[in-house]
């Protein structure tokens, strides 16, 4: 590709352009650094800026007011951590099921079943992928629909409840084993339980 | 444009696209973006399939390798993603906004010509109406949006009212989460793939 590159690049004269490679990126809030104050939570960008990459912190930040705004950031925190109890019930199922996989067993006719498996992505941004994985791995259909609560799942046909419990613990390392819950079939709504 | 964008409900349809259309694509790319010629084969490498993402409001992204790079409603110019732009800082023509202004953009407010005509701030004459701009801040080395002139700079120096430029994209809007999202999961792959 390079070789390409230089033959056509040559000698034309086209308008030049800088080339920043590896533009560095906040990792709390995505943003250049130095847009960091605008963005949600500066404090912590500070943070970890100072944690990852000191010499840009001590280009953009004066470190003098650095345990000021730590102190205020921790006051927050726990002010934060002070009003998460206090979270409706409602708000605290939703943001426990956030980050829930769920692979539930749905029986179809007689002996026929099919596996939904709901909330992986959260973990995973390409349900596409990973569907297409089941499908492989399993050698059955597998498909990304949209599920009624909105989001998408992975529907699998046949009964491979376990060998896709299998899939996710060795292909999503990223998944904690304690948030895949194993359900079975059931009209009403989710029945938590048996693992 | 894009202060809210979830891909689940915007993303209507994502195809390949027909290697005529890519190189179509390619060409209208690269006359509208002449600089960025040299690097065409980086960017946007022949073999490599393009991926066009229709979303709702008739707008539509290209994505190749897992990065977003342009976006346009109907048959509009083409808009980089500020992640490229932030790449490749030079590709289109320039406009200042003084510091003041940083928050409001980031907000998504429309660019008004008194923060364009300030003295922290820099317009270069001659950017006909209709130009998509990259649109800098003062004091900082990236790019904070991307928009479109409402009127041309020669009017704004003029007139120094009203809104002077629309933004389209701009740094922590919902499209730039995307972008910065996909980044991340492009590089967690790469990683996991090298192993």
């Amino acid at each position: 590709m390079s070789e390409d590159e230089r033959s056509e690049s040559g000698e034309t004269e086209w308008p030049q352009t800088r080339v920043l490679e590896n533009t560095l990126y906040c990792g709390v809030c995505h943003l250049p650094p130095e847009y960091c104050t605008w963005g949600p939570n500066p404090a912590k960008c500070k943070v970890w800026l100072r944690d990852n990459h000191p010499d840009m912190f001590t280009v953009l930040w004066n470190d003098a007011d650095l345990t000021a705004e730590l102190e205020q950031l921790q006051i927050s925190e726990a002010k934060a951590s002070e009003t998460a109890p206090t979270l409706t019930p409602k708000q605290k199922k939703k943001a426990e099921q956030a980050k829930r996989v769920t692979i539930k067993r749905v029986e179809r006719t007689k002996r026929k079943c099919v596996v939904i498996v709901t909330g992986l992505d959260k973990f995973e941004p390409d349900l596409k992928r990973v569907a297409k994985l089941f499908a492989q791995r399993l050698a059955t259909g597998a498909s990304v629909t949209k599920c009624p609560q909105g989001g998408e799942e992975i529907t699998v046909q046949g009964d491979c409840q376990d060998d896709i419990y299998d899939i996710v613990l060795d292909k999503f390392p990223n998944v904690p084993e304690e948030v895949i819950e194993l359900t079975e079939d059931t009209k009403s709504k989710k029945k938590s339980g048996g693992a | 444009m894009f202060k809210k964008f979830a891909p689940k409900e915007e993303i209507s349809s994502q195809a390949k696209t027909k290697s005529s259309v890519q190189r179509a694509i390619r060409a209208k790319l690269l006359e509208q973006y002449p600089a960025l010629n040299p690097y065409a084969d980086v960017i946007l490498p022949k073999k490599a399939p393009m991926v066009l993402i229709k979303c709702k409001d008739n707008i539509s992204m290209i994505m190749m390798n897992d990065t977003y790079l342009f976006f346009q409603t109907f048959d509009g110019p083409y808009y980089p993603t500020l992640q490229l732009l932030h790449k490749y800082p030079d590709i289109m023509p320039k406009v200042q906004v003084d510091k003041g202004a940083i928050k409001f953009v980031m907000a998504g407010a429309n660019i008004m010509c008194p923060g364009l005509t300030s003295p922290g701030a820099s317009l270069d004459a001659g950017i006909p109406k209709g130009t998509p701009v990259a649109v800098m801040a003062e004091g900082k080395e990236h790019a904070v949006a991307i928009g479109l002139m409402m009127m041309s700079s020669d009017e704004i120096m003029k007139l120094r009212k009203g809104v002077g430029i629309e933004p389209v994209t701009y740094l922590g809007d919902g499209l730039y989460k995307v972008c910065a999202e996909a980044a991340l999961s492009a590089l967690a792959h790469a990683e996991s793939d090298s192993e």
